[in-house]
């Protein structure tokens, strides 16, 4: 991994004059570079949302009741948020892939960890705002009861949940995008990887999704969705190198 | 000083063999012109060069450093002009030079040094995808040369390109580099140029090399390249 490689570099010599960009400039670089192209394509989270939003009222008509609540309205929420997220996931790369931008970016002399970083950070940033749009809509179409009351723990649990979403999906897509099915293959294997993520979510959220529901969550949903952040974090960022490499 | 130091190197894709047994040398400030049909292995070599692609065999030094150990080095000091322009076609060219320049560690400056040096400036703030092939080609060189390459690796540079536009660019991609602020001033820049067009670019080169089916077929001295042994690759 670049990141461990860099003490190793000698200082730049008169026969090397190169620039090198500090992790986080390069990140900052990225990271507006993404979200210019998302304005300009809106591509992602205006689909993300829309299909978040449309699934709830399919939901809404299709369990042919007024509102739910507890695990129900726990695994809805969850179910439809995971596979709005994997709309995001397959297109995270599809512009670098297509247009060049990997080349251009291995080309620089900067870490590649920044791209791990900075493309995690923009999935994070599009899950934020198909949140804002989602779980208004699901209180609004499916809650029957009150979310304010539970909205602290749920903003809580959602972070959570969607760290180890933009980490799990960032790696997956850096996999995906190479091959020829992509579409299909990003998903097939990005869901076993999600599957802890949305029991652990559900199983938080679905006491708080109830009329009288406890003050907080139960802690140890909490940790298993922070372990399970954290392990994946360390495995993304050793692995993420490699898959950029030839 | 070599600028390029490759003994026997060899690329495969799968069981297709890209690039075998190529083995060369180029000092600091020459030229390498590369020619040989489509699918003779002259993209492979530019893209190893690179340091894109890792050689399956032999030894590849660039600019003194061995690949693909220590490529590291080598990026920053190499500017490459591919098929593709390596540019986000939703992004103005603006705004994409300003994203290489960022990656580069070059200030805001140069990159409106290089749109007018490339007749971009009034454009330059329209999506690159309501832009001419030839056009977003001028975008390309300003983006190859950013950062002032030691080594510029250009394939079919003048592709798209109209013949105003190459007198446009030619300064950017010529062999005397860009370095006005540079001591000394003036300095030769290290090409490889791949190129289908003998008549022209044997002028530039001072050494050519021959690619048929990813093997050299003929490495020499420029000057003592004959045209028709340039056409004779491609029959």
């Amino acid at each position: 991994m670049s990141g461990v490689q860099a003490p190793e570099r000698p200082a730049q010599t008169a026969r090397s004059p190169v620039r090198t960009v500090g992790l986080w400039r390069t990140v900052g670089a990225l990271l507006r570079k993404e979200l210019l192209v998302e304005l300009r394509t809106l591509e992602s989270v205006p689909g993300m949302s829309l299909f978040a939003v449309t699934t709830f009222v399919v939901f809404h008509f299709a369990l042919n009741r007024g509102s739910v609540e507890g695990d129900l309205a726990a695994g809805i929420l969850w179910v439809t948020l995971l596979f709005a997220a994997i709309l995001g996931v397959n297109r995270l790369f599809v512009a670098d892939a297509d247009q060049g931008g990997f080349d251009g970016f291995l080309l620089a002399p900067v870490d590649r960890s920044a791209m791990f970083i900075a493309k995690v950070l923009t999935l994070l940033a599009f899950l934020v705002v198909l949140e804002l749009v989602a779980v208004p809509a699901f209180a609004l179409l499916l809650l029957g009861t009150p979310l304010g009351p539970a909205l602290p723990w749920l903003v809580v649990t959602l972070a959570l949940g969607d760290i180890g979403i933009a980490v799990i999906g960032t790696l997956v897509a850096a996999m995906a995008v190479r091959t020829r099915a992509r579409d299909l293959l990003g998903p097939l294997l990005a869901l076993p990887l999600f599957v802890p993520i949305v029991i652990g979510g559900a199983r938080a959220v679905s006491p708080l999704l109830v009329q009288a529901h406890p003050p907080a969550p139960a802690a140890r949903w909490l940790l298993t969705l922070g372990l399970y952040d954290l392990v994946f974090g360390l495995i993304a960022y050793a692995l993420f190198d490699f898959l950029l490499e030839d | 000083m070599a600028a390029l130091e490759v003994e026997g190197l060899a690329r495969h894709y799968g069981e297709r063999e890209a690039l075998a047994d190529v083995s060369l040398s180029l000092a600091d400030g020459q030229t390498l012109v590369v020619f040989g049909p489509n699918g003779a292995g002259k993209t492979t070599l530019l893209r190893v060069l690179a340091t894109l692609l890792r050689p399956h065999a032999g030894s590849v030094r660039v600019l003194g450093s061995s690949l693909p150990d220590e490529a590291w080095a080598v990026r920053g000091r190499v500017g490459m002009l591919g098929h593709e322009p390596l540019l986000y076609r939703e992004l103005t060219a603006r705004e994409n030079l300003r994203f290489h320049a960022r990656l580069h560690g070059v200030g805001e400056e140069r990159v409106q040094e290089l749109l007018d040096a490339v007749a971009m400036g009034a454009r330059a703030n329209e999506p690159l995808r309501t832009l001419s092939r030839g056009m977003v080609q001028r975008v390309a060189v300003a983006r190859a040369v950013l950062h002032d390459p030691e080594l510029l690796l250009l394939d079919e540079p003048h592709s798209n390109l109209d013949p105003a536009a190459i007198e446009l660019v030619a300064p950017l991609i010529g062999a005397e580099a860009d370095t006005a602020a540079a001591d000394p001033p003036v300095r030769r820049r290290t090409r490889v140029i791949c190129s289908h067009d003998p008549g022209g670019d044997i002028a530039r080169a001072d050494i050519v090399l021959g690619l048929r089916a990813g093997r050299p077929a003929l490495l020499r001295a420029a000057g003592d390249v004959d045209v028709e042994e340039i056409t004779e690759l491609y029959r």
